[in-house]
């Protein structure tokens, strides 16, 4: 990729400036992207962005008193304003013994090239993503009769670098890209509307999936939800399809967040070696997957990046923990900060996902004599701290192990604890399509809300 | 001393002269195009966060850039850059006309309107909000996590996150339009977790708005923390929520996120010109009980929700969506008001210059009608009364919608019983309204906690509603 080694001259300035400005310990990131997203509807352009952004951000240690500044000025002048910013404000804020960075011993001492660079981001042009959007919602718009609308569809593709360097001494680098194409269908029948859309992803321009195929997954999924109706109140099986089953695993990780647990926060409180999910359930995180979604060398404060299971056969096996999080339960960090320029690490899983099981999902419907197939859950009603989980749902009804007809406006409930141990069977079709990938998952009962 | 001119602020603080946007616009205009603005931000976001009752964060972050559109048709170009000078517009100006070239049919968008006149002043602060005292700002933070704290005992943990934004914008478009506005905006956010016989729960406030940081001292402050507290310490004691269809009384307030999500998005003018929502064609039709009228007001004094002018230079305005009970208007943006041949109605915002305005809304709420709350929920024999809530979520084109509830009763014989779980509401948004059958008189809008999300853009907006009585919604509990 184009030479960019300025942004790591950005964040090692920032840290020296820092630590002239009296910071005893100080990190910062640097970030560069760029980017085109292009949108047609019914065959007409819509839209046409691009995009350029460029951003440092600083955290200082003044004492045991911790700050955070970002700006978009980076100019010499600009940095140094910065660092000085970031010590004046960190005077403000109270001592925290357990402030700081990493130790030394757990920062990344290889930095693996990890296939996340498509040279192609520099030189995309508007019509050819244009191109690629065209076709996927052509596909989706000649699928069928019903299909008589398009929220339409857009291709994005970008890429970018980050720097990171602190004050142990660790600077490291990396680039990455990712593309972007999705359709979004509208179908009629009876005068009721439904829309779902498809989309693919992937590090590579010439990875994505043939935007034909997407077209017509769009189509098939959108069509599938004509005629949905409502069902009664029922207590029954839910099996999930791999997008929902995924939701479940970012709840999961939400959970065993060291920011949530120390905070008293989460229903997995204090689970650490106990069995918290069915033995067919073995989750996995990995930073290292080449050409990942969410691959990365290091994380945001430098820590090495490393595979790790996270539940092993229903026992939850390690946390998800930045430095700050491990200092406070006592344990060692194990590389999970994400950062942007302008806040503290967050921490966040990698690719994180849940092991493929033996059955093929149409097995799984089989098992079923009734109950409900959930392909979208909408709204935020999951309470981490008690574990209770109601989300509206849609999907199609299971009868007799055959998917009957659509259903919509309905919720489903439990409490995550018991759904995790009840999960009953897990498929065999995980398929990794963006940062969180899970196969499809039975449960064994949750309560359906309807008529 | 007069605080500048925000058009003065943003062109002297980049060293670009009106002449030089006037070129800039020229360049943009020069294809087949209708429309041309340049959208510039200048903004600072300062946070301070206490934990184990010691403020412990503060971060200060400064965004400034551009963003350069032109229109023709239903077609938006558009470029931005974090880096502003005349070099840069230029080139964003010559990237965002290649929207012109990809088509030839042309709508002339006539919603175009000369230089505006701004007839109101929202929030006019003394200075910036970031200016406010560092000593002060953590003063109150430690105070609040007192009060929290001596609620009860079985408070545990206390988070309390304060945020202050001093933010600059200013729309260049063609005719000389040239419009600014400073924006303030707070926003305090509380969070309790209470622990008894094992037992843990939480329990969340928050307000805020475009105000004074002083107003929060004047006791509003201290009734978020009281209420996150309790809230904590009323959950402690909830029962699984029921399941299944049944009468829900939504209290004053927040609930009115149901106005937002079961309708408001779906007036949303974009969605009606692409014909893919519910309420396409449905203007001048029943949509509601003849009890419910809802507005949509960005011209709320000090509101989160409102603006002096949208984020394409158009003042805000008060919208009727619904007039005892019949649907009269969409939210417009200057695009989609020209598509449709509707007027401008101040709702094309942004989150920032990174992005395209769409319509939104600004503050949702319904008027009060004449009933008192408590005969309300005394007409109920069985149901749910909902008093706080979680966020949304609504499905555009096939209307559905759900809400979650983080703080609700079950109602028995006309009286509040006890506290029950949290639980998603879910409805359809074309029918819902149609089974309100009482309206109290006591409309209250939020304190100022919104943030309402579209197609990857976040835009602080408020609520409102009085307590309201539904005639069946369905609850999403696990109980019986």
């Amino acid at each position: 990729m184009r030479a960019r080694s300025d942004l790591r001259d950005v964040a090692e300035r920032l840290v020296r400036d820092a630590l002239a400005a009296g910071a005893r310990a100080a990190d910062a990131v640097a970030g560069e992207s760029d980017g085109l997203s292009v949108g047609v509807r019914l065959g007409e352009v819509e839209k046409l962005k691009r995009a350029r952004e460029r951003r440092a951000g600083l955290r200082v240690f003044v004492g045991d008193s911790t700050a955070i500044v970002s700006t978009a000025d980076l100019s010499a002048h600009g940095l140094a304003d910065l660092a000085r910013d970031a010590c004046a404000l960190a005077q403000a804020t109270a001592p925290d013994p357990y402030a700081g960075l990493p130790d030394a011993g757990d920062l990344a001492t290889e930095q693996p090239d990890l296939g996340l660079y498509d040279p192609a981001s520099e030189t995309l042009e508007a019509d050819a993503g244009l191109a690629l959007a065209r076709a996927a919602e052509a596909a989706a718009l000649t699928a069928a009769p019903e299909i008589d609308n398009s929220d339409g569809a857009d291709f994005g593709g970008g890429g970018g670098q980050v720097a990171y360097a602190s004050s142990l001494g660790f600077a490291g680098t990396y680039s990455g890209s990712s593309f972007s194409l999705s359709v979004t269908p509208v179908a009629r029948r009876n005068g009721s509307m439904q829309r779902d859309s498809w989309y693919t992803f992937n590090r590579h321009l010439a990875a994505l999936d043939d935007p034909a195929s997407v077209g017509h997954e769009a189509a098939r999924r959108t069509l599938r939800r004509l005629g949905a109706r409502r069902v009664p109140t029922t207590e029954c099986p839910i099996v999930f399809d791999p997008d929902t089953a995924a939701s479940l695993l970012r709840h999961l990780a939400s959970a065993i967040s060291g920011t949530t647990l120390y905070r008293r926060a989460s229903f997995l409180l204090d689970r650490l070696g106990e069995r918290i999910a069915a033995p067919v359930v073995t989750v996995i995180d990995d930073p290292l997957r080449v050409g990942g979604a969410a691959s990365r060398p290091f994380d945001g404060e430098g820590v090495a990046s490393r595979r790790r299971t996270v539940v092993r056969a229903g026992v939850l096996e390690s946390y998800l923990l930045d430095s700050y999080s491990a200092r406070r339960l006592g344990l060692r960090p194990t590389g999970h900060a994400s950062r942007y320029a302008g806040d503290a690490p967050v921490v966040a899983p990698t690719n994180f996902f849940m092991e493929a099981g033996p059955h093929a999902p149409e097995a799984i419907v089989k098992s079923v004599s009734s109950g409900l197939f959930v392909t979208e859950l909408i709204g935020f009603g999951v309470n981490l701290v008690t574990g209770d989980y109601s989300r509206g749902a849609a999907g199609l009804w299971i009868e007799h192990g055959e998917l009957t007809h659509a259903v919509e406006e309905v919720t489903i409930a439990g409490n995550l604890r018991d759904m995790l141990t009840g999960i009953e069977m897990v498929g065999s079709d995980l398929v990794f399509r963006g940062a969180v990938s899970a196969p499809t998952v039975k449960i064994g009962r949750m309560t359906v809300a309807g008529t | 001393m007069q605080p500048a001119a925000p058009e003065s602020l943003v062109l002297d603080r980049f060293g670009l002269t009106g002449s030089a946007l006037e070129r800039v616009l020229g360049t943009a205009l020069e294809r087949r195009a209708d429309w041309a603005d340049c959208y510039f931000e200048l903004g600072s976001v300062q946070t301070a966060s206490l934990e184990d009752g010691i403020v412990k964060k503060a971060t200060r972050n400064v965004r400034q850039g551009v963003g350069v559109r032109v229109m023709a048709g239903a077609r938006s170009g558009y470029a931005y850059s974090d880096e502003v000078s005349l070099e840069r517009l230029e080139l964003a100006a010559r990237t965002a006309r290649c929207i012109a070239d990809h088509g030839t049919d042309s709508t002339a968008l006539t919603a175009r309107s000369l230089a505006v006149e701004v007839g109101h002043d929202l929030y006019p602060l003394a200075g910036s909000l970031l200016d406010t005292p560092l000593a002060a700002q953590v003063a109150l933070l430690e105070r609040l996590d007192k009060i929290a704290r001596a609620e009860d005992p079985a408070i545990t943990h206390v988070l309390v996150g304060l945020g202050l934004e001093h933010n600059v914008i200013l729309v260049a478009g063609p005719d000389g339009l040239l419009v600014g506005d400073v924006r303030p905006l707070l926003r305090i956010g509380i969070s309790c977790i209470a622990e008894r016989n094992g037992v843990r729960t939480q329990g969340t406030s928050g307000g805020g708005g475009r105000y004074e940081f002083a107003e929060l001292l004047d006791g509003r402050a201290e009734r978020f923390a009281r209420t996150a507290a309790r809230q904590a310490i009323v959950n402690l004691d909830a029962a699984p929520a029921p399941a299944g269809t049944m009468t829900v009384v939504l209290g004053p307030g927040w609930p009115g996120i149901l106005l937002h999500e079961a309708i408001g998005h779906g007036l949303e003018g974009d969605f009606n010109r692409k014909r893919t929502s519910a309420f396409t064609d449905r203007i001048g039709t029943l949509v509601a009980s003849e009890h419910c009228t809802v507005i949509d007001d960005g011209t709320l004094p000090g509101r989160r929700g409102s603006l002096n002018v949208d984020d394409e230079g158009t003042p805000t305005s008060r919208t009727v969506l619904i007039e005892n009970g019949i649907l009269r208007g969409y939210l417009q943006d200057r695009q989609n008001a020209a598509l449709m041949g509707m007027s401008l109605t101040g709702n094309g915002r942004r989150e920032s210059f990174s992005h395209l305005p769409m319509p939104r809304m600004t503050n949702t709420f319904m008027l009060a009608g004449e009933e008192t709350p408590e005969d309300i929920i005394r007409s109920v024999d069985r149901g749910l009364y909902a008093v706080s809530f979680g966020g949304g979520q609504v499905d555009i084109t096939s209307g559905k919608f759900v809400f979650s509830a983080s703080e609700a009763y079950l109602i028995e014989g006309g009286r509040v019983g006890r506290p029950v779980r949290d639980a998603t509401l879910i409805g359809n948004g074309p029918d819902v309204l149609t089974r309100i059958s009482r309206v109290g008189a006591d409309l209250a809008l939020d304190e100022g906690i919104g943030t309402c999300g579209k197609d990857g853009q976040s835009v602080p907006v408020g609520v409102g509603l009085p307590t309201v009585r539904i005639d069946g919604l369905t609850v999403g509990g696990t109980g019986t």
